[in-house]
């Protein structure tokens, strides 16, 4: 399972963050689940973080409006306006922090989406440009303390795992 | 004010100095002959790389040598790995998602 491609580079002269990734499934359905809200909270959000969608209106000038909440209940919302769809070929979208009633904390970041299928395989190649790399660094002050959560996540069910042996 | 190492990074003058002083120690002089900007503006430059302790001072007889903090620079890498992993389990979610809903299918 895990011998799908993953690549990953910060490009701290261009400020872009390029991802990309191979999943075992068909194009149709891997689109789905990056543009559909039911499909996206299953899996957006690194665990123990839940994603909730509130809105997801996917059109050129839609947006989806999402919060991550932490296990404590704490949210933090995002909004992320589509500026650019090609249907299964490419969507791009303007992210930005926001307030509980959708006010946008600029600057905010580019993303842009593309997909492949290739051998009933697709590929998903996503670069997201930060206006400043402080912004980026803000970004990711939430994702270090999800990191911190995972970790010790993933130490517990090793040592739950560890334990019954 | 905050001053951390992103902030640093986070100008492109910097980001030449800091490549400049990685190969060895300079003079804020022989620094600011590199750039078309004042020697104030270096100077300025010098203070917040010092502030983020990204940069040491060194005096040898009269001059001030600036050189780099090369394990400050590594708390980049450190912030990288930690947003590499939040993709890397976000995907590897998807996967599973993916995996359940092929099976459903069919």
């Amino acid at each position: 399972m895990n011998n799908l491609l993953f690549d990953f580079t910060v490009d701290k002269a261009s400020k872009t963050v390029s991802i990309t990734r191979e999943f075992d499934a068909g194009l149709s359905l891997v689109w789905d689940a990056f543009t559909k809200k039911e499909i996206l909270d299953q899996w957006w959000a690194p665990k123990p973080y839940i994603s909730k969608t509130k809105v997801l209106d996917f059109k050129i000038g839609g947006r989806r409006f999402y919060a991550m909440v932490s296990p404590e209940g704490q949210e933090r919302w995002v909004i992320q306006k589509y500026t650019s769809i090609s249907p299964k070929t490419n969507f791009k979208f303007f992210n930005a922090f926001a307030d509980e009633n959708e006010n946008p904390e600029l600057p905010g970041s580019e993303w842009n989406h593309t997909f492949s299928e290739q051998n009933g395989a697709t590929k998903v190649s996503i670069s997201i440009y930060n206006e400043s790399l402080e912004r980026m660094e803000k970004q990711i002050e939430m994702g270090f303390k999800e990191g911190f959560t995972m970790t010790l996540n993933y130490l517990d069910e090793l040592l739950k795992m560890l334990s019954k042996k | 004010m905050r001053r951390d190492v992103f902030q640093a990074i986070a100008d492109p003058t910097r980001r030449a100095i800091i490549t400049l002083i990685a190969l060895h120690a300079m003079t804020p002089n022989a620094i600011a002959d590199n750039f078309n900007t004042t020697r104030q503006s270096v100077s300025k430059h010098l203070r917040i790389l010092t502030e983020c302790e990204l940069v040491k001072q060194e005096q040898q007889g009269r001059e001030i040598y600036y050189s780099l903090e090369i394990e400050k620079m590594k708390e980049v890498d450190k912030w990288i790995e930690q947003f590499r992993k939040i993709w890397e389990t976000r995907f590897n979610q998807l996967d599973k998602v993916l995996s359940t809903i092929k099976k459903q299918k069919k």
